[in-house]
């Protein structure tokens, strides 16, 4: 059994077919928050081409998500970050077995359209390409495809499962090969929940109801998440990871599963990073397992990485106070 | 009699199984564990094991990193009584090849005499919710969530047929080998479980 808080009976993405035998429902938050429900205790890597997502699976990826580029070189590049190219992403949907997954930007309804149409089995609305819209996301109800959107704060992260987010991952700063912000992302979402579980233990309702409105969110959404006292969706760690003691970090601060976007394919040991990578998602509580993970990859062949204080462009920020 | 239920704990929706079996159990007035499992010396110590939802590549490459596999395959040939779900019944069977994709080498149990197809019902888009039925059972009604879902093509002699879905076989057993295609721990149903757990116990005594 799922948590469905938050969830719209009436969406119109949800759609009704029938068959001979019965009818048949799509889109329902069942079938979206469920596929993410398999994912767990997995990791989705960032591939920009065929080759990235065949190495990808190989090394027990639960899934890919198809970029035009990877983030760090979004960062390098500058000017406009669009949806990848069709071509692109259908050529790896015809070349892996498992999951594809595509991102469009903040508020763009029509790049989201054609990855649906596309077929991409997961679309993820992200602050690492240009916002189209900085005042709303996509009112994600209206489509039958799942979505995982970012979020740095608890409130951030309710307001876009009321928009209909089937999974939620932490934002983190991609691009940067630095894991801290992710962490700091996880650490406040987790301190969040657990002041409003204690709100919710001691029976005020008064201080949920000022909760709801400081979040700007519905008081229901707020009271289903401190009852069950984590989100109702699943919940992935990314941004910065690169090696695989950062994957193991992130898992032991009770994330779902792990994104790793530039730290693969930027590392000149794609292939061996990905695996271990993977290892030390699956075996995070054993450390002596993280660490043969960690002996497979040599840290001088890790991406050079950011310091995040220095940044002119904080990937993050975009799209948070809507 | 106490009861040892494992859910294999390597990747996927490992905690809703955990939650419809304990439910499952509490119903029947059993008196049983259930736990995750993910090493061999975990799983030595099971009566009945499920392998749940997630991508079966992922799970059939891991387990065989830490010798889990081996120690299933040991489990299941001496009669110990498995449910696999979705990636977990591809995990099972003896032949799996994508609709797209075709064949790939991805590590099987083996067990199951079956002829698997990996995303058969199509992409993410296509999952979907329907009522079936596993007479056979004694499940008239059940409500089945497929996503991203497998079905079976064709089934050696002794495998029993326990659901159909437009034409396509979607849940089967054989022996004390059940696979479904579409997932009961993501409803509020525990029937399919509870005959599990049943067939666990039965098998115990």
């Amino acid at each position: 059994m799922l948590p469905l808080s938050g969830e719209r009976s009436d969406a119109k993405g949800i759609v009704c077919d029938k068959s001979s035998s019965g009818d048949v429902l799509r889109g329902t938050s069942t079938l979206k928050r469920g596929f993410a429900h398999m994912l767990k205790n997995g990791v989705v890597m960032d591939v920009t081409n065929v080759e990235q997502a065949q190495i990808a699976e190989e090394a027990g990826a639960v899934s890919v998500m198809v970029l035009d580029k990877l983030p760090s070189d979004v960062r390098k590049a500058g000017g406009v970050a669009r949806t990848a190219s069709i071509r692109i992403i259908e050529e790896i949907m015809s070349s892996v077995t498992i999951p594809v997954m595509a991102k469009c930007r903040i508020g763009h309804v029509y790049e989201a359209r054609v990855l649906e149409e596309t077929n991409v089995d997961m679309i993820d609305e992200s602050e690492v390409l240009t916002p189209a819209d900085e005042t709303h996301h996509i009112w994600k109800w209206d489509f039958t495809t799942p979505f995982v959107n970012g979020a740095r704060s608890l409130a951030e992260a309710l307001r876009r499962i009321e928009e209909g987010a089937a999974m939620i991952r932490t934002k983190g700063e991609p691009g940067t090969g630095n894991v801290a912000e992710a962490v700091t992302h996880i650490k406040k979402v987790n301190d969040e929940l657990r002041a409003i579980k204690a709100i919710y233990d001691s029976g005020d309702n008064q201080d949920l109801v000022r909760m709801a409105r400081e979040f700007k969110v519905s008081y229901d959404i707020v009271e289903e998440t401190a009852k069950l006292g984590r989100l109702p969706v699943v919940n992935f760690a990314a941004g910065g990871i690169a090696t695989p003691a950062d994957a193991a970090y992130l898992m032991s601060l009770g994330c779902d599963g792990i994104f790793v976007g530039s730290g693969i394919f930027n590392a000149t040991d794609a292939k061996e990073r990905a695996r271990s990578i993977v290892l030390a998602t699956t075996f995070w509580n054993e450390p002596e397992k993280v660490k043969e993970a960690q002996k497979m990859i040599d840290e001088r062949q890790s991406m050079l990485g950011l310091d995040v204080k220095t940044l002119e462009l904080r990937m993050q920020e975009r799209g948070s106070s809507a | 009699m106490s009861i040892n239920v494992g859910i294999l704990a390597i990747q996927g929706d490992v905690q809703e199984n955990i939650d419809a079996t304990k439910r499952a159990v509490t119903e029947l007035g059993l008196d049983g564990n259930v736990i995750p499992v993910k090493t061999p010396e975990e799983i030595s110590s099971l009566d009945g094991l499920i392998i749940p939802g997630g991508e079966s590549t992922t799970i059939g490459h891991l387990s065989l990193v830490n010798s889990s596999l081996k120690k299933i395959k040991e489990k299941i040939e001496k009669g110990m009584p498995v449910l696999g779900i979705c990636a977990g019944m591809i995990m099972l069977s003896k032949t799996a090849a994508d609709r797209i994709i075709g064949k790939t080498d991805q590590p099987l149990l083996e067990f199951l005499d079956i002829k698997l197809e990996r995303n058969s019902f199509g992409r993410q888009r296509d999952s979907f919710q329907a009522d079936i039925s596993m007479d056979s059972i004694d499940i008239p009604v059940f409500n089945g969530v497929f996503i991203r879902a497998p079905s079976v093509s064709d089934v050696g002699s002794g495998v029993q047929i326990l659901s159909k879905f437009n034409d396509k076989i979607v849940a089967v057993k054989q022996g004390n080998i059940i696979g479904t295609a579409f997932h009961p721990e993501l409803t509020q149903d525990t029937s399919l479980h509870k005959y599990f757990v049943n067939l666990i116990s039965t098998s115990k005594n």
